[in-house]
């Protein structure tokens, strides 16, 4: 048996969200990886190979033809009882959709990292959630990450959930491409320990054994399709628990939890704004800077996307005056034109809210400074006190509007 | 085969646990006519059983004298829960042993 | 090699045990069951089937019942490729990690129709073969996209009615030609090509086995009559592959190590009206069309034979 060198004690590494996701793959002691190459999610993949190549890592690595191959060959591995992984970004992602389905309908525990970045056409390699929101109802376990160190965290966290055999579904870990993607932040990487104390892999997952052999993927007809996608809902919506519990064990392991949802500021807010991934950071500089001013401003980061986390999210919104949702995608030919505004607005329907601003902002990375986030509330601001917050969406930063 | 009354029933994924479950279903419904081999005719050839789509012919060790004397240690015999009367085995039956009669019912 | 199983020389040394049970629903009379079958005799119990999106897939297991008596996994249509290479790349990596037993000896086959290895398939294909894993990729063959309705595929041979290209004033059948898998494959650089015939079980039998015993990737492309798609009756199945061998139309042959052969040599061909008789498919056909088709095997015999170096296949029959 050839053993990879063992890196078992943690250490504290400059690396950008692509490596410290492949640390956390490395760490996780994955069995295969496939994935093929898309900006700007590349440098996952290459310093994977490098990790092989070197002996960190034993583990098969596929060089795919294309993202759609990528999540069909892991889904081949998956199926044999591999822990696996794939990252990709956009047009990658879309391309993978039809298998999307598959995995998740075959209830195979893959992990998947996205650097989120806009949607074909036209072209744009830059950041938004375009890529994220298309695939909003594939059955995966959906979560943001903010920083580096915790879409380290949250690679190895993922294992824990996607393995269980009560939830034993995929998860997607996604993170803001090039922001995030490409921008250096000190980690600290667990090292391999992390696999034996945390998550040792144990198949209780369909797996093709020629000892036991079973049939997987099979053709269903109208009297018997119907409850297996419900039992794939009531597993998604259940699997809340089981994240929060992942979380939690890894806060006392690790010393670092992020729950489903993150407060700042938010025991006094009066307005709040909602934000995912990199804006959050953004968005407590505006809070700062408010504070400053005697606004009573807090900001909502909403880390778990799907399954959706309504109890939470409304210990953290029922005071508030006001709620600023700013979506990175946009819904077209719906009012409100963001996904997560139109969640947040359907969902606590028949519960006491405030009033949700939506917002959509940093279409294909389009800039957003702290200025800009400030604005932001003061808008949500005016149009409360005004009584004038409705549906519609408000598209900040476009040429030729004025909000 | 576990009877599924309600979703918890199913299986994960739609997987099916049991190999070759199908030789539970009788397809002897789809047949207009089935095959009749005339065990005085066979020569043992094999051909029929290396054909059959749906693995319907039986190949058995046991023993057959024909009436003219000569033994055989096969005897070839039709599974009718699984042959749909396809006709291939007497179609390609190199003697003409197989012989297909209308289905009577 | 494939478990203990000595080299395939007569039907006698075909293993009895069936990996692919009956009462599937696959058309009576469906030679891709027969195919299936062997290769499953061949292949033993330590199999693997990865199955595209097909009449297989679909008429082998049909929730909750399935006909397969070996682990077999289906995902999609295009991808059968791509999974048996996450299924072959599992095996490897967990055996490295001590989770398999590195001697188990565990075959990967794929089995795909032309659809989903000539047209949606292709790019799958070709990257399991570019890469090199160890896996059979099996076609059969029936020349058209016959699970959804008999459409044309890549596959189709000239002037063949299907459902997309029908007999009407200004289409007449499929106006192109087959798409050479054979020699794509052998392009790829893999070991062991061969294309195979279910009327001929003892040849069609030992490449399967040959394709299973290669360290890298093989293809053997199996023609499948199909009783539904070419419109024949049930019961000539067999006889229409055997007359498709016998004209010429589909030779048995193998590229094994860089070693072109003709495995199945044909002493006096008959004329491809022969074969073209038989099926509803080519009813069709005038007598101008049907020389047309008579010349192309002609010109193609021409080159197989001078490929092998010697009159494999011969001349028409008087």
């Amino acid at each position: 048996m050839v053993l990879g060198l063992e890196t078992k004690k943690s250490e504290l590494k400059p690396l950008s969200t692509n490596k410290a996701v492949a640390e956390a793959a490395k760490d996780s002691n994955v069995d295969v990886v496939a994935a093929y190459p898309i900006t700007p999610q590349t440098t996952v993949v290459e310093r994977l190979a490098e990790l092989i190549g070197e002996g960190e890592l034993d583990a098969e690595i596929i060089h795919v033809e294309s993202e759609h191959s990528a999540l069909s060959a892991v889904i081949g591995a998956s199926a044999m009882g591999a822990r696996t992984f794939t990252a990709t970004s956009s047009q990658g992602l879309a391309l993978m959709h039809e298998i999307l389905h598959i995995a998740s309908g075959l209830r195979l525990p893959i992990v998947m990292s996205v650097a989120a970045r806009a949607l074909s056409a036209p072209i744009s390699i830059f950041n938004d959630h375009s890529d994220i929101m298309n695939q909003r109802d594939t059955g995966w376990i959906i979560i943001f990450t903010s920083s580096a160190q915790e879409a380290y965290d949250t690679i190895i966290q993922a294992y824990k959930i996607a393995e269980n055999s009560n939830v034993l579904l995929p998860v997607m870990v996604a993170y803001d491409g090039y922001v995030m993607s490409h921008t250096i932040e000190p980690v600290e990487v667990l090292g391999k320990k992390v696999a034996e104390e945390y998550i040792p892999k144990k198949v209780s997952w369909n797996r093709l054994d020629p000892d036991r052999p079973i049939t997987i993927g099979t053709i269903t007809s109208p009297d018997y399709y119907y409850e297996f996608k419900y039992a794939q809902a009531k597993a998604l919506e259940s699997s809340l628990q089981h994240i929060l519990e992942a979380d939690s064990e890894f806060k006392k392991k690790y010393g670092r939890g992020y729950g489903a949802v993150e407060g700042y500021m938010m025991e006094d807010a009066e307005i709040a704004v909602l934000g995912t991934s990199s804006y959050f950071s953004n968005l407590k500089y505006a809070v700062d800077e408010l504070r400053k001013k005697g606004v009573k401003a807090g900001a909502i980061k909403l880390r778990v996307y799907r399954p959706f986390p309504r109890e939470q999210l409304y210990e953290l919104i029922k005071g508030l005056r006001a709620l600023g949702v700013i979506d990175r995608s946009i819904s077209y030919g719906m009012t409100p034109s963001g996904p997560i505004a139109l969640d947040l607005m359907s969902t606590y329907r028949y519960k006491n809210i405030p009033p949700i601003q939506s917002f959509v902002a940093g279409i294909g990375q389009r800039r957003m400074l702290i200025e800009d986030f400030v604005r932001i509330y003061e808008i949500l601001e005016r149009r409360a006190s005004s009584n004038s917050i409705n549906e519609e969406t408000l598209f900040y930063g476009v040429k030729g509007i004025d909000i | 085969m576990k009877e599924l009354k309600s979703w918890k029933d199913y299986p994960l994924g739609g997987a099916v646990y049991e190999p070759g479950s199908t030789l539970d279903i009788d397809v002897s419904g789809w047949r207009n006519e089935r095959p009749q081999i005339d065990q005085e005719k066979c020569i043992r050839c094999r051909i029929c059983w290396v054909f059959c789509p749906d693995a319907a012919i039986i190949e058995e060790e046991k023993n057959y004298t024909t009436k003219t004397g000569k033994t055989f240690k096969l005897t070839y015999s039709i599974d009718y829960a699984h042959c749909k009367g396809c006709g291939i085995c007497a179609n390609e039956c190199p003697v003409k042993a197989i012989k297909m009669i209308p289905e009577v019912e | 090699m494939t478990y203990e199983l000595e080299k395939i020389k007569t039907l006698w040394d075909i293993p009895k045990e069936e990996h692919l049970v009956g009462g599937h629903s696959l058309c009576a009379g469906c030679t891709a069951a027969t195919i299936v079958r062997h290769l499953l005799k061949v292949a033993g119990k330590n199999t693997i089937v990865v199955n595209a999106t097909g009449c297989v897939e679909v008429s082998t297991t049909s929730f909750p019942y399935t006909a397969w008596r070996v682990p077999w996994l289906h995902v999609a249509f295009e991808n059968a490729g791509a999974v048996a290479s996450g299924v072959e790349s599992a095996i490897n990596a967990l055996k490295i990690k001590g989770e398999i037993p590195v001697e188990k000896e565990i075959n990967v086959i794929a089995i795909a129709g032309d659809g989903g290895s000539f047209d949606i398939g292709f790019q799958a294909l070709s990257g399991l073969m570019e890469r090199g894993h160890k896996v059979m990729f099996v076609i059969y063959d029936n020349e058209a996209y016959m699970n959804t309705g008999i459409q044309r595929s890549g596959a189709t041979p000239f002037a063949a009615w299907t459902t997309t290209t029908p007999v009407t004033r200004r289409i007449r059948g499929e106006w192109r030609n087959k798409k050479d898998m054979f020699d794509i494959a052998i392009a790829h650089g893999i070991d062991y090509v061969a294309t195979a015939n279910p009327a001929y079980p003892v040849d069609m039998d030992s490449k399967f086995q040959k394709g299973l015993s290669k360290d890298g990737p093989s293809l053997v492309h199996v023609i499948m009559p199909c009783t539904t798609g070419w419109r024949f009756e049930p019961k000539y199945g067999i006889t229409i592959a055997k007359l498709a061998t016998e004209t010429a139309v589909w030779v048995n042959m193998e590229y094994d190590v860089g070693n072109f052969s003709v495995t199945v040599p044909v002493k006096k061909r008959k004329h491809v009206r022969e074969y073209l008789k038989l099926q509803g498919r080519y009813s069709h056909l005038s007598e101008t069309e049907i020389e047309l088709i008579q010349e192309q095997i002609d010109r193609k015999v021409e080159e197989i034979n001078k490929r092998a170096g010697k009159e494999v296949i011969g001349p028409l029959e008087a």
